[in-house]
């Protein structure tokens, strides 16, 4: 496998290294300063543009034109929005908890940004690269309940407090599901390592997680026994990823139709912009995840050859894709109706959880009956 | 350097939070503070070299026992004042607890210190903390391990069997038949004469 090292971040991340056997932690926390800023600017960025394109292409599907009066077809309409909601005012209701009030959004970016740290988006391009990635991102992505928790709490409205009980109640129960469904790939994988889990996919399609169709793998025949049970858990992964982002159709904590808008009612201004940021970070973060657990990471589908022997960058790839699952998650907020309560609920805990379970079991099953043979 | 700062930081941060949690009058702000103790806590544990643990307490704890505590303690309507009114008839038996624990806690160091118990940080640098933790749970503590998983499931069971109670009069919906439902089922079409309704 031949892997383009791209000087920017891997030469950073050396020096890093070097630095800390020399136990110089100053320089080494500037450095790592300097990589959270970098994948901080970045992310807001790529916000702007997501907000943009979830609209033009919701838009499309509606075949309306969709914002297209500030900027060239629009482009610079989410950088007036923002501007907007900067510059006006902030309320606080009366009867609120204050601190709790702004504190609720403030955590919900914080989670929604640290949850990053261990996405690698490049071979070494990551801030830090744990044996425990996993692990953490669904520690982190657990927290970031906490913000509409505390939102709808502290905002001492009716409104608000239902939507942050609807919202925590989706959340914790479509939590237990993803648990699961990425206990399959980690069997596939051995290893909780985010970079690892992407290497052991490797280039061409057909070896990544979703699709397995490759016979010549570790597991052998076996691997097509499990492919459709993992391209379940692709499926799987996907629609519980719009359940724990709070996105169409399991937007039901702000659902407008009944509950106004939910947890963010008495939310005006900066406040607002911060819980609307978090839930599009959030929804890169699980597309992100997404790419890495089941769609190859940064690994081409197909080999790509370029004139004048240029590759195209492992980064490219993972964009493509992330952006891909992007739209799909916007396809589906234009095109399925919301879903009730107590349907999402049903769905949730009893046809994904006990699903991803009996998946457990098989590919665990296989893996382990594959390995013995070969030994 | 550097890790002894973090560790006063998080120590401290953990002690404080502990003890606002006793002292906050708002229970939903206690709430709070046992989560801030449960986080500095996950902090200590990596310093340690433990981060499988520090994840493991974020996750459970955090992330799920402490919304369930902030459920119930959002949706109690309790009065504050009154709560708190017994306070200090609770101060011994809160001081014996507390003297006990600080015992425990000496005893602990006493025997960690004389070099008498195992190391808590892993031997071997090359494995980590996940595959030392799947090897001794799976291996020497098998038994207890499937006994901690069975008095779990008993739990889970008698918890269902406390709360389940059978409803009359509940309309409830079977989603099978909703998706094995057509067209054809569902939609009338009938033609009202005018000004005679559908009678």
């Amino acid at each position: 496998m031949s892997v383009i090292q791209l000087p920017v971040m891997q030469a950073a991340t050396e020096t890093a290294i070097a630095v800390v056997d020399e136990r110089n932690w100053v320089l080494w926390t500037a450095l790592k300063t300097g990589q959270v800023l970098l994948f901080v600017l970045s992310l807001a960025l790529l916000v702007a543009a997501l907000v943009l394109a979830d609209r033009k292409i919701w838009a499309a599907v509606q075949m309306r034109r969709g914002p297209n009066v500030v900027g060239a077809f629009g482009l610079l309409q989410t950088i007036a929005d923002a501007l907007k909601f900067f510059f006006k005012e902030i309320v606080i209701p009366a009867g609120s908890d204050k601190f709790l009030f702004i504190l609720a959004p403030v955590l919900g970016l914080i989670m929604a940004f640290a949850a990053w740290a261990v996405v690698p988006v490049a071979p070494g391009w990551v801030i830090s690269d744990i044996n425990i990635g996993v692990l953490y991102v669904l520690a982190l992505s657990s927290l970031g309940v906490y913000g509409i928790i505390i939102g709808g709490w502290a905002s001492n409205s009716k409104y608000p407090f239902m939507g942050a009980l609807r919202s925590a109640a989706q959340m914790v129960s479509y939590e237990v599901s993803i648990g699961f469904i990425i206990l399959t790939v980690i069997f596939l994988s051995g290893s909780m390592n985010l970079t690892t889990i992407v290497d052991t996919q490797g280039a061409g399609f057909w070896n990544w997680n979703m699709f397995r169709l490759n016979p010549t793998g570790d597991l052998g025949f076996w691997n097509w026994l499990i492919a459709p049970v993992m391209f379940y858990m692709g499926v799987l992964f996907f629609i519980s990823a719009l359940a724990e982002t709070n996105r169409p159709p399991f937007d039901l904590p702000e659902a407008e139709s009944e509950l106004v808008a939910g947890y963010q009612v008495e939310y005006s201004s900066t406040p607002f912009l911060m819980f609307f940021f978090a839930e599009y970070v959030n929804i890169m973060l699980l597309s992100a995840m997404m790419t890495i657990l089941f769609l190859g990471g940064w690994h081409a589908p197909i080999n790509v050859s370029l004139p004048f022997g240029w590759q195209v960058l492992p980064f490219i790839w993972f964009f493509l894709k992330t952006a891909f699952l992007f739209f799909m998650f916007a396809m589906v907020k234009a095109i399925v109706p919301r879903y009730r309560y107590d349907q999402l609920m049903r769905l949730g805990w009893k046809v994904f959880l006990p699903t991803a379970l009996a998946a457990v079991v098989i590919v665990s099953t296989v893996v382990v009956f594959a390995s013995d043979k070969a030994v | 350097m550097l890790i002894a700062i973090t560790f006063y930081l998080l120590a401290f941060t953990a002690i404080a939070a502990a003890f606002m949690v006793v002292a906050a009058r708002n229970p939903v702000h206690s709430v709070m503070f046992l989560i801030l103790t449960f986080f500095a806590a996950a902090g200590l544990f990596i310093l340690m070299g433990a981060e499988f643990i520090a994840l493991l307490l974020v996750m459970v704890y955090v992330g799920a026992v402490a919304v369930l505590f902030l459920f119930v303690v959002m949706m109690l309507d309790v009065d504050f004042v009154e709560l708190k009114q017994g306070f200090l008839s609770y101060l011994p038996a809160g001081l014996i607890v507390a003297f006990i624990i600080l015992a425990e806690m000496i005893m602990v160091g006493a025997a960690y210190f004389s070099g008498a118990s195992k190391t808590v940080v892993p031997t071997d640098p090359e494995t980590s903390n996940l595959e030392r933790f799947g090897e001794v749970l799976y291996t020497d503590y098998a038994g207890a391990f499937e006994a901690a998983g069975l008095v779990l499931l008993v739990a889970m069971i008698g918890a269902i069997v406390l709360t389940l109670r059978e409803r009359k009069g509940v309309r409830t919906q079977n989603a099978m038949d909703q998706i094995a439902r057509t067209r054809e089922e569902g939609v009338e079409l009938v033609d009202v004469e005018p000004g005679q309704g559908l009678g």
